[in-house]
């Protein structure tokens, strides 16, 4: 996979990890951000051209400062778009990715092929109130997010050794960065009101969860179904919230299946 | 130097084991600690002694806004400040302050702190804190990362309404009023003194250089620590070309005063032990949400954010930590005399807030603590900045002809006057 830069019509500097060929996808990250390594969108490259920006605030991304609230975000995302010349890509979200690629298939409903939520924020149950993830110690964290806690932790870290002071410095403002980032839309609740807004929605879509997920839990899967009543669900075993990167083949077949 | 006798106003009772059985005495403490008919009692006792302080000859006393906690009793500081301003004629009422980025619509803070500064006469402090995030954004909902954005507007609207001489449209980000309009205003002149309580950023340095406002410094880690923090910030004054009036900053100090120091052991180490173990036992991440603080402090303190310095420090204190770090200033009033001046110099501050009540004092400690303290202590530290005696930019300048209560018996005498015979 290659990164390259862009920038948007509204001057966000925009960096997005690129591979293979075929029809677009669009790969819109959690609030965790892209990983050290993302092997679930090699899987995709191999019959699609991946696209996978990073949001402002993640990674080389730039620009958090000209993005506010939900329909910053939802624009900027179509910015992005336009920015790579894409013409009607399939979008494929994953928690907040996934509220902020509904939002863009509401708002401009006929300008995307398929979409494909994963394990999605965005909507809010009182039964099954989400954990506060801007309220966590280091170490619940990938206990929520992962089904193999031990696993998730060596991931979310990529690898780095936060013994070393000065790395654990460098992850700790990073994370302080993208979250902070993250809470314009996801806190104090992560709910924008987007459920008043999916019946403007057209693209074919599939929702796919973790059977294991630990943050947003299964429940909400059936929330999405019963908002959306043409989507199709489909649960994935041995998974918790970070689905592609716990079970990457199986979520990357289960997209590829529905794109076609 | 001015005087403020300051009260927290801590939840006496929290369980001998509350750090064990709880994560946190902010945000999610559970409600069933709290004893309505006992929290009767307690208003009480902390109401009484503040109004006792003015009558010991505190130049201030002091309130402010904490939400869902045990640390600190006054959602409502302006409720707190309300009953004062009945009760008292003199002292000023410094509400340090209201967490302006949390109301919805702010012209309610312009209007309320008005209304305190007209029924007291002109002797409201209005304090403008961001608000710890606890308060802010665990508790109010605020977003971290827009926090310190919505505040500045918060704080533009009520200087504005404050200002405005007549009716005026507000179109804000965060507030649009088409008719902002102040009833009532308040009667000190431009407005009443505006203290910034902060930490160590130099965004809020140059804020309150920028508008002449007084800079709070309100740590519970004592002198030693604040000195490099108030270095930092007379170094910005100098920079700005702004004089080096003392009156510019304050500090928050806990304060015991016993006939011996033997005796302040013995009197006030348990409620202070109380403070540090109880009061201030927070779940680290209530403390420091991303956003919160701008990227560029995050990066400056990041290791001392990592290791959790604060946390640690709480760890296992003694009476003889808290004392040789000068957390807490105690012992006979020549010991705090000293210690006090060294602290007033060094940190070169005009404006001291008194912690004489602290965890789970009990009354009479808290009164005799503070008797001590006006009668033996401050008299000898009130001409430190001879100097800067007559600045009295950073103070209150109330009406010479308000109302006062020891003048006034709402009783039968006055109810046929003015009536028609």
């Amino acid at each position: 996979m290659k990164w390259r830069t862009l920038e948007t019509k509204k001057g966000i500097r925009c960096r997005v990890l690129e591979a293979g060929s075929g029809a677009p996808v669009v790969f819109l990250h959690s609030a965790g951000g892209l990983l050290a390594d993302n092997p679930f969108l090699d899987d995709l490259a191999r019959r699609y051209h991946v696209f996978a920006p990073e949001w402002p605030g993640y990674g080389d991304s730039t620009g958090e400062d000209l993005l506010e609230d939900m329909l910053d975000f939802t624009l900027h995302g179509w910015d992005v778009v336009d920015a790579l010349g894409l013409s009607r890509p399939h979008l494929v979200g994953h928690s907040m990715g996934g509220m902020i690629a509904a939002e863009m298939a509401c708002l401009a409903p006929r300008d995307l092929g398929k979409l494909v939520l994963v394990g999605a924020a965005g909507l809010w149950l009182d039964d099954h109130p989400i954990p506060d993830i801007f309220a966590l110690l280091p170490f619940e964290l990938a206990e929520l997010l992962f089904v193999d806690a031990q696993k998730g932790q060596a991931l979310l870290t990529g690898g780095a050794d936060l013994s070393d002071l000065e790395a654990l410095k460098d992850f700790y403002v990073a994370s302080q960065r993208r979250l902070a980032m993250a809470g314009k839309i996801l806190f104090p609740v992560p709910n924008r009101r987007l459920s008043k807004r999916l019946y403007r929605l057209t693209a074919p879509t599939l929702i796919l969860w973790g059977a294991a997920d630990r943050l947003i839990v299964p429940a909400y899967a059936a929330r999405w179904k019963a908002l959306i009543p043409s989507a199709r669900v489909e649960l994935i075993e041995g998974a918790g919230h970070m689905l592609p990167y716990e079970q990457p083949e199986a979520f990357a077949s289960a997209v590829g299946a529905f794109l076609g | 130097m001015k005087f403020t006798w300051f009260n927290l106003m801590p939840w006496p009772y929290l369980p001998d084991d509350f750090r064990e059985k709880h994560r946190s005495v902010w945000v999610d403490i559970p409600n069933t600690l709290y004893d309505p008919r006992r929290g009767h009692h307690v208003y009480h006792t902390y109401l009484d002694q503040l109004e006792y302080a003015e009558s010991l000859g505190f130049d201030g006393i002091g309130c402010n806004e904490h939400h869902q906690n045990g640390y600190g009793l006054m959602p409502s500081p302006n409720l707190i400040a309300a009953t004062l301003s009945r009760r008292t004629s003199r002292a000023a009422l410094c509400v340090i302050g209201n967490s302006i980025a949390g109301y919805n619509p702010p012209i309610r803070v312009a209007e309320e702190f008005a209304m305190l500064d007209v029924i007291s006469g002109g002797r409201l402090v209005a304090g403008f804190p961001v608000g710890t995030s606890m308060d802010t954004n665990f508790c109010y909902g605020q977003i971290p990362a827009l926090t310190r954005d919505k505040y500045r507007e918060a704080h533009d609207m009520i200087m504005q309404a404050w200002a405005g001489e007549e009716p005026f449209a507000f179109d804000g980000k965060y507030n649009q009023l088409r008719w902002v309009n102040c009833w009532p205003k308040p009667i000190q002149k431009p407005h009443p003194p505006i203290y910034i309580p902060g930490g160590g950023s130099i965004e809020t340095w140059d804020f309150c250089l920028d508008h002449d406002y007084n800079y709070s410094y309100l740590s519970f880690f004592g002198y030693l620590r604040g000195k490099s923090l108030l270095d930092g910030y007379w170094e910005r004054v100098a920079k700005r070309g702004k004089d080096e009036s003392p009156y510019r900053a304050a500090f928050a100090q806990i304060i015991c005063v016993a006939d011996t120091d033997a005796e302040a052991e013995a009197l006030y180490a348990e409620h202070c032990l109380y403070f540090f173990n109880r009061c201030l036992h927070i779940f680290p991440p209530f403390a420091d949400p991303p956003g919160y603080r701008t990227m560029a402090t995050v990066k400056y303190g990041a290791l001392s954010q990592l290791t959790q310095s604060r946390q640690k420090i709480l760890e296992n204190l003694t009476w003889k930590q808290l004392v040789d770090e000068r957390f807490v200033i105690a012992g006979s009033p020549e010991t705090v005399r000293q210690q006090l001046e060294e602290c007033i110099k060094g940190l070169r501050i005009g404006h001291l807030f008194c912690l004489m009540h602290n965890g789970n004092m009990p009354d009479w400690k808290t009164r005799h603590s503070s008797k001590l303290f006006a009668e033996k202590v401050m008299p000898r530290l009130r001409d430190l900045w001879p100097e800067w005696k007559h600045d009295e930019r950073w103070w209150i300048h109330p009406m010479d002809e308000r109302i006062r209560p020891e003048e006034r018996r709402p009783g039968a005498e006055k109810a046929r006057e003015g009536w028609p015979s």
